[in-house]
Order: structure tokens, then sequence, then C-alpha cells
């Protein structure tokens, strides 16, 4: 039982696991960047006033948001296969959570005062002045809290990458494990790493949420 | 017609690796939810020690990643001289995490309830179990029943891990689809749908509790009246009124 937990493999796998952790924190970077954009562009078009823009786009976001998110990152996988790994994860991450982040949006856009819009009217103002310069960052405001929560549940969910072979943190922390034939130092660092990194945030977040409110 | 035939050859398994999926969906979903009763209850205890205690373990399994978990209980524990069955190391698993932010839905439904249910049932002397049973839960149910849904949506995607721990559920079946017919979008496609279907069929399940929860609070209509074709009658000046505030101790 003495061997059971060693020190020496311990801090043998801390740098295996932060180089994992490099690629876990680039993907839920990236994939928050297209998940926000995305997210926006899904929120707007399904207010638009073409059903044959609104519907498909309904569809497609529902269907994406209530299936899981590992088979979807294997299903790209196979179909790209000359796109790195690592590119498709991301791109396919981004696109799960911008189905989420879509319907942050639409709760803050449906926040913004029915005034604001006939203001923009009466002002004669243009579509694109209309979301950029009035509804926008009146219904931002509201979501950050949200892309801060989801930016943190994406974190938690990188390790799904090791579906389709990116070596972030758990994969290299399963790797190591299999080299060393011993798993119990390797997967719990990389479970304690994941608690440091993001319950702090979370905290952060927290005091974001009641900042923000009025 | 290959693909249709080798459809129909993997029917069997993909009817068993459906079977295997809702197993650790309703497995997982009826462990985590009593995982986040007793947690989120233990959240409002008067005893700190019990208080900061279930703080702990709720942020860790929220904290930890999913996969982490389901790799611990999977490759750590059997060196700890524990060995689990898959099926109950993916239950395991999925309970303990999405039990973890259950605890929080209940947490929050229960502050939800105004402080004067609380406070009449105090002055009609119910006991604390009376009043948690009779009183606060059952409006607080009400508001839990839609954040429980979306969880149980996760937790049914969750459950495409287990393949990873080497159970044959509908993701690995899906898999296996691909490689006797090479169609990557003609597996997937239908893998997807699958679960999108059962999705689908779990949420309107749900939506039928939340329709329930809110009639045995007299905040709506009865599961009848939503499910029958007669236009739902008009409902009267009193009945609009948030009846939150006077059920409960009727009953």
């Amino acid at each position: 039982m003495t061997d059971l937990w060693s020190w020496d493999r311990a801090f043998q796998a801390v740098p295996v696991l932060l180089e994992g952790f490099q690629i876990t924190l680039l993907a839920t970077a990236l994939g928050m960047v297209v998940a926000a954009i995305l997210g926006l562009a899904i929120a707007i078009s399904r207010r638009s006033q073409f059903r044959i823009i609104r519907w498909p786009v309904g569809a497609m976001n529902e269907f994406i948001r209530q299936t899981p998110l590992v088979v979807q990152l294997v299903f790209a996988y196979y179909l790209f296969t000359s796109i790195s790994p690592l590119q498709i994860g991301i791109t396919v991450i981004g696109i799960h959570y911008a189905t989420y982040m879509s319907e942050v949006y639409r709760a803050g856009i449906d926040g913004v005062a029915p005034g604001q819009w006939e203001a923009t009217r009466a002002l004669s103002m243009g579509p694109v002045r209309t979301w950029r310069a009035v509804i926008l960052p009146q219904a931002i405001r509201s979501t950050l809290p949200a892309l801060g929560n989801y930016a943190v549940s994406m974190f938690k969910e990188t390790p799904f990458l090791f579906a389709i072979s990116v070596v972030e943190m758990v994969t290299a922390a399963q790797q190591f494990g299999a080299q060393h034939f011993q798993y119990i130092e390797a997967i719990t660092l990389a479970g304690l790493i994941f608690l440091i990194a993001s319950y702090p945030t979370s905290l952060l977040i927290r005091k974001l949420e009641t900042r923000l409110a009025y | 017609m290959n693909n249709v035939d080798a459809f129909i050859a993997a029917l069997p398994g993909i009817g068993r690796g459906i079977l295997v999926t809702l197993e650790l969906t309703l497995g997982g979903a009826v462990f985590a939810f009593l995982i986040a009763l007793a947690l989120g209850l233990a959240t409002r205890s008067r005893l700190l020690l019990v208080r900061g205690a279930t703080r702990i373990v709720i942020e860790f399994f929220r904290g930890t990643s999913l996969l982490v978990q389901l790799f611990w209980l999977f490759y750590v524990l059997p060196l700890l001289g524990i060995r689990l069955d898959s099926l109950f190391c993916g239950i395991l698993a999925l309970a303990l995490n999405y039990g973890a932010y259950g605890a929080e839905v209940v947490r929050g439904g229960i502050s939800a309830v105004s402080i004067g249910q609380f406070e009449a049932s105090r002055a009609l002397n119910f006991t604390s179990w009376q009043r948690m049973r009779r009183v606060i839960f059952p409006q607080a149910w009400a508001q839990m029943v839609p954040p429980f849904t979306n969880l149980l949506i996760q937790l049914l995607k969750g459950t495409a891990l287990a393949t990873f721990i080497l159970l044959h559920d509908l993701n690995f079946f899906i898999n296996e689809l691909r490689r006797s017919t090479g169609d990557t979008l003609f597996a997937y496609g239908i893998g997807l749908v699958i679960y999108f279907v059962i999705a689908y069929l779990l949420t309107l399940g749900m939506n039928a509790v939340e329709v329930r929860a809110k009639n045995r609070i007299a905040a709506g209509p009865t599961l009848r009246e939503v499910m029958g074709l007669k236009p739902p009658k008009a409902r009267s000046q009193i009945d609009q009124t948030p009846r939150s505030r006077m059920t409960g101790v009727i009953s």
C-alpha cells in the first residue's frame, strides 16, 4: 500500500499535465471566441423577419444543443480527415456552445425595452445601426456573467477532446498513467488542476453577477 | 442499399446500445436526484460544519471535470481495492457530477419560496418535516423542474462518455456502424437523430411533470386540460393571481 501514491511520479507527471493544460486553455479561449460570435449570429438570425432564415437556424440550433458533444466531435473528426484534430475540436466545441450562447443572447435581447426598438424606428435608423448602436450594447451587458459561466463549463468539457486524440490535460494524464502503469497520481492531479483553475473563476463570475445586477 | 442492409444488420446492436444509454441516463438521474436533494437540503443546515462540508463536496464535484471523475472511478478506484462494474461506474460518475449541479437547483428552488410560507407553517405549528413536505417543497418543486429538465438533457449527453470506460452504449454502436458501412455521414447522422429523439422524449416527459407540479400548487391547468383538444377555459381573475402565496397551508 505504501507505493500507492508516489510523490516521485506525481512530480514527473506535473510538467506533462501542464503541457496538456496549455492545450486545454487554448481550446477554451478559442472555443469561447467562436461560441460568442456564432452564438450572437444565431440569436440575431433567429429574429430575422424571413421564415426561411429563422426556421432552419432554429432547427439546427435545437438539434446541436440536444445531442452529445462527444458524438459530434467524433463525427466531425471522421468527416474532415484533412483538418487537424485540435482545429476540429475547437470548432465543434465552439459551435456546440454557440447554441447555448444564442439562448443567453436571446434572453438579453428580449430584455431590451420595446421602447428602444420604437425609438430607433422613430429616428429612422437602419437595421445595422439599430443593432450596433442601440440594442446590442444593452443586451450584451446582461449576458456577461452567463458568458463566463459557459466559459467555465466549456473549460471542464475540453477533456472530451480525448475522444479525437487531442492531447489536452486529461488525455496527457491518461497516457502518463498508461506508460507508468499507475493512474492514480496523474488523474488525481488533473482533477485538482481543474478544480484550482475553475473554482476561483466561478467565484469571480458570481461577483461580476452581483456587480452587474441592477 | 448497402447502407440500409448494414443498418438492419446493426439494429440489434443499436437496440442494446440504446438500452445501455437509457440505463445510464435513468440510473444516473435517479441517484443524481437523491444526491441533489440531500446536498441541497444540507446547504440550508443550521450547523456551520454541515454547511461547510456540503459546500466543499458540491464545489469539488462541480469543479473537477466529468471525464476526470469517470476516469478516476474507472482507473484509480481498482488500485484502492474497489472494483466497480463499468455500468455502475458510469452511473456513479454521472450521479455525483450532476447531483452536485442539482444541489444548487434544489437550494435555489427552496430559497425562492417566500419567507411568509415558512412563517405561516410555523404559526400553524407544523413540524419541520410537515413544513417541508406539505408547504415548502411542493412550491419549490414547481420552480425546480425546468432547470432539472436542462440537467437531465445534459446528463443524457454526458452518457456518451461511457464508451471510454468500455461500455457498449449507443455511441459505441454508432461507431461500429460507421466501421461496417464506411459511411460516417450515414452512421453519425442516424446516431445523432436517435440521441435527439431520446432527448426530445425526455423533455416532453419533464414538461408533463412541470405541468403537474404547477397544477398541484394551483398555479396552472391540470395535465388533462393541457393534453386535451378542448380550448382552455378562460380562467377567472382569482386564478391568475400568484396563488403560490396562499397554497400549501390549505391542503
